[in-house]
């Protein structure tokens, strides 16, 4: 099709402000899909992303719109929702001419509302504002828009209201589409060249491609190089998304669909890379390309050993659909074999944690997830380590780094002393304030990452009674007086339950990590010891005590079924529990960290 | 006239299947143990969880009558000369001398035979009708503390207890046994050592002393609820305080919760610890035969009119396969002194296990049994849930 009457754009808002069902309904609307076969969210494809109501991969539909008498083609590319996947976000936006910026009317802007603006236009992209969920009871579109205008410096009248939900305004906001957000403009004459804005892995197919075609053309059975990675393929299939896979012959310059790429494993075709033909290779690459780097740590472990090899398996086939994904071999003393996984941040750990458990049928303890520090050392050497267990001693240390990020928080005035309270104590740097409308305010904080990791975005939910938005991106490595805590259980030290932590708080997580453990671990057969220490020096301690009954006085010819099944359920209970020595513990102990701030 | 029907009806048919553990070789054994549950009470207790009726005591002649007609109709499964019969409660002392006098001529002889009394039930009359036949007596003293008594909503004093007591010794009761509940909602540690005191000088031949247990969802439960969690970690030093001053008074800890001395050990309740089958009749009453658990269904009507129409009463059955019959005889047998023959369950635990529980000294391995050390004992459900192995 001529790139006049094509038109690549995205969906970009905050959590929840109704991305999903706003392309659920563009795809109804220009009957891509029939009201029968529509099923709510269509686009998020795993179980888990509709269930969780959340974006985890992004998605490319071809749908036609006819507007003044013309058809066009519009691509629409589904961007996740969720902080863990700006940079697929990014991505999305690259191969993209505009964006519609969501915004809920009852909600107003939010972080990510701000964040994906921003990233919006640093890709040079038109923004097409509009209020969603304007039939909403609570709804408030003059009050949504006005803050969306001050955010774009654009005008109120120009900010489109709909209900994705019932498509009120949908038709109108599609002719905005095609006449706001500008035609593609590569040349089709030059020498190819595609951005990788996704890829998913096909059990059959091998890795599919999600492709914009910026210069040029490709078409099935060419020869193909991506240009960061080196490696080559052959196109086996060329195709759109509308929405089920559709072969076609060529996509040309300014147009969005998939290349059946035939290769084993999504690592070998990264997104951001550029494609181009290996006949006759473009001399530039796309700019932008980036490595994601993961930024939480945490040990995963099956709960029983004989499972190792399954999980090794598992995590195999999960980093063939997830780049992002990345894994070493970790043996704990305390769990045995497993792998210290690294993750982009806290949901992508769950949701990764979760398909293991669910897709694999996997049983998995997972330890407190961390961050990776930077640790100079004595004899000049810089190691990293993301690993509690592996920090060098004590001795041979000059410095620790870790990792810091740049957050905002958007939140109503009235709240801006809880949310400076929280964040001083997760030891932020204040950096400014600014008020977006008169009632609410972005709090801007540089931020040790691991202080978010735990359960900052929870605590910020609670404090704020969830009115608060949150966003952060990464901003460098700061050195900091931290220290390594450990557990001793029984007088063993537990491996999976050391962590790093200031040495200011290491006094008080000590103390309130052993608390805990005392009450989340059970009463054994003999009194447990629990102490937490700083090297060889115990900062605090607690006793489980002996447990000295476990019997029930009564037993009859009644009562004996009754006894049989509490012992059978006893001894599903303790099945469930890792043994550490002879002590029995619950595999929620190793995650005790994230609770700490609960029994305050 | 006697249940003793030399056509088995029900239990006849199923032989054992090959391994089987039970009492049986390859036809059903009959069960050399019989239970009669006489559900009447004056009261029903907050914290009583057993099958009871109150006020009902213009049936309780059709009652006998009936549980008669039951052991008739299910007597098959029963040995005709069986070692123990047991007739619990309920309170079967509420029926009164004649009745019950009634009720035990008409139940088979057996070496132990034995009666549930309640103290303020106990007549010069009933006391002559148990002692003339030798009944071994179970007196339910449960304490000797009258605000404690109220608490558990029973009806005797103190004093009654003493004189149920008296009674029952000069009517010529040879083996007398009382029941005593810690773990009462108020009950402090002076309170406890008062009644154990007032036990210890009653010289009775068996004991056996409970936890109280309140269960979740009962009145009792309900209104005691602070008092109950306040006292949750004070318990388990009122029962090693239970243990160590039945056996410096020379009692032997035979069981869990039961205590005896001068061979007086109930013969019928360690015939359920030894995993044997027995026969229940009457309502509530649960049956263990070979691979089957009956258990009557608890209501009165019901069940009278069953077996005025000449039909075994309604009830639930759970099939027991030979596996379940051995672990239930694991968790059974660890309660006991004796503990349990290894040969017998090894089919069942995990020898890691033991092992362990052998080099942490709560369990030893003695003449092919396993039995468990005095600390272990107080730990059985802990440990049998360790030994069982995965089903």
């Amino acid at each position: 099709m001529e790139q006049r009457l094509i038109r690549n754009f995205s969906i970009i808002a905050h959590i929840d402000h109704g991305k999903s069902t706003l392309a659920d309904r563009i795809l109804e609307v220009t009957h891509a899909v029939t009201a029968r076969e529509m099923r709510d969210q269509l686009l998020d494809s795993m179980d888990i992303e509709r269930e969780r109501g959340i974006t985890i991969k992004a998605q490319a539909v071809r749908v036609m719109w006819e507007c003044g008498g013309v058809t066009y083609q519009l691509n629409l590319i589904d961007t996740p929702g969720h902080v863990d996947f700006t940079y697929e976000v990014s991505r999305s936006l690259a191969a993209c001419e505009g964006a519609l910026l969501v915004v809920d009317a009852a909600q107003g802007v939010e972080a990510q509302t701000v964040a994906n603006a921003h990233l919006a236009i640093d890709n040079n992209l038109e923004i097409v504002p509009l209020v969603n969920k304007i039939d909403l009871p609570a709804a408030d579109p003059d009050g949504a828009s006005a803050e969306i205008s001050d955010l774009l410096g654009d005008r109120p009248e120009h900010v489109l209201r709909i209900s994705a939900k019932s498509g009120l305004g949908v038709p109108a906001l599609l002719d905005a589409v095609v006449e706001r957000i500008p035609p593609p403009a590569g040349d089709r004459a030059g020498p190819s060249r595609a951005l990788v804005f996704d890829s998913v892995y096909d059990q059959y197919r091998g890795v599919i491609a999600f492709v914009r075609v910026v210069d040029g053309v490709f078409r099935t059975h060419q020869g193909v190089a991506a240009m960061a990675t080196g490696n080559r393929f052959d196109v086996e299939e060329i195709g759109v998304m509308s929405p089920q896979r559709t072969p076609i012959d060529a996509l040309e310059a300014g147009e969005v669909g998939y290349i059946v790429t035939g290769l084993k494993d999504v690592s070998e075709l990264k997104v951001g890379d550029t494609l181009t033909l290996q006949a006759a290779p473009a001399a530039e690459p796309l700019p932008g390309y980036l490595d994601v780097k993961p930024m939480v740590f945490a040990g995963l472990f099956p709960s029983d050993g004989e499972e190792y090899a399954d999980f090794r398996d598992a995590l195999e086939k999960l980093k063939l659909n997830d780049a992002s994904l990345q894994y070493v071999p970790e043996t704990s003393q305390a769990l045995g074999f497993g792998f210290r996984v690294g993750f982009l941040g806290l949901l992508h750990m769950e949701v990764i944690r979760e398909r293991l458990e669910r897709e694999f049928g996997l049983d998995l303890i997972a330890t407190t997830p961390n961050v990776e520090y930077r640790v100079a050392t004595v004899g000049g050497a810089e190691v990293e380590v993301n690993n509690p267990s592996q920090m060098p001693d004590a001795n041979g240390i000059e410095t620790i780094s870790e990792p810091y990020v740049k957050s905002s928080v958007i939140v109503p005035k009235e709240f801006v002393g809880t949310v400076m309270e929280l964040c001083q104590d997760r030891r932020g740097d204040f950096d400014h304030m600014e008020y977006l409308t008169e009632k609410r305010v972005v709090l801007i904080y540089r931020l040790p990452l691991a202080e978010i990791v735990l359960d900052f975005y929870d605590q910020l939910k609670s404090r704020t009674r969830g009115y608060a938005s949150f966003d952060y991106e990464v901003a460098g490595y700061t050195a900091s007086n931290l220290v390594k805590v450990d557990i001793l259980l029984n007088g063993d030290v537990v491996d999976a339950l050391s962590l790093i932590v200031h040495r200011d708080k290491s006094y008080a997580s000590g103390r309130a990590l052993v608390e805990r453990l005392r009450t989340i671990i059970p009463r054994q057969m003999f009194d447990v010891p629990i102490q937490a220490a700083i090297g060889s020096r115990v900062i605090a301690r607690e006793t489980i005590k002996a447990k000295r009954k476990d019997v029930l006085s009564k037993c009859y010819g009644g009562d004996i079924s009754r006894k049989r099944k509490l012992i059978e359920k006893q001894k599903k209970g303790k099945k469930r529990m890792k043994q550490l020595g002879i002590v029995e513990v619950p595999p929620e102990a190793f995650l005790a960290v994230l609770s700490l701030d609960e029994t305050k | 006239m006697l249940g003793v029907a030399m056509v088995p009806r029900t239990f006849a048919t199923a032989p054992c299947r090959k391994g089987a553990r039970h009492d049986c070789d390859n036809a059903r054994v009959p069960a050399r143990h019989l239970y009669v549950h006489v559900p009447f009470c004056a009261h029903r207790c907050g914290y009583c969880d057993f099958v009871t009726v109150t006020g009902h005591d213009d049936r309780h002649a059709a009652y006998v009558a009936a549980v008669l007609t039951e052991l008739r109709l299910r007597g098959g499964a029963l040995d005709p000369a069986p070692d123990t019969v047991y007739v619990g409660g309920g309170t079967p002392s509420l029926l009164g001398a004649n009745l019950l006098a009634r009720l035990l001529d008409a139940l088979p002889p057996a070496a132990e035979r034995t009666v549930e009394c309640n103290p303020e039930s106990v007549t010069a009359a009933l006391a002559a009708t148990l002692g003339a036949r030798d009944i071994r007596v179970s007196l339910g003293a449960q304490t000797f503390q009258a605000p404690l008594l109220s608490v558990l909503e029973r009806q005797a004093t103190p004093a009654d207890v003493t004189t149920a007591v008296d009674l029952l010794r000069a009517a010529g009761v040879r083996n007398l046994s009382l029941d005593l509940i810690h773990g009462i909602p108020g009950q402090d540690d002076a309170a406890l050592d008062a009644d154990l005191d007032a036990l210890i000088a009653l010289e009775p031949d068996h004991c056996s002393v409970y936890e109280l247990e309140a269960k979740p969802g009962t009145r009792f439960t309900h209104h005691h609820r602070a008092a109950l969690d306040a006292q949750a970690e004070r318990l388990e030093g009122h029962y090693e305080r239970v243990i160590e001053r039945l056996e410096a008074a020379g009692y032997r800890w035979y069981e869990a919760a039961s205590f005896e001395r001068g061979d007086a050990w109930s013969r019928h309740n360690s015939a359920y610890w030894r995993g044997r089958d027995y026969l229940g009749v009457g309502i509530g009453a649960v049956s263990t035969l070979g691979d089957e658990r009956r258990t009557n269904g608890p209501r009165l009507a019901a069940y009278l009119a069953a077996l005025a129409a000449g039909s075994e009463p309604p009830g639930t059955v759970e099939g027991l396969d030979d596996a379940t019959r051995v672990r239930e005889r694991l968790i059974l047998g660890l309660r006991l002194a004796e503990g349990v023959e290894h040969a017998a369950v090894a089919d069942v635990i995990d020898d890691a296990a033991l092992a362990a529980l052998v080099a942490h000294g709560v369990a030893r391995e003695d003449g092919g049994r396993i039995l468990l050390e005095k600390r272990g004992r107080h730990l059985a459900h802990d440990i049998a849930a360790r030994l069982l192995r995965d089903a």
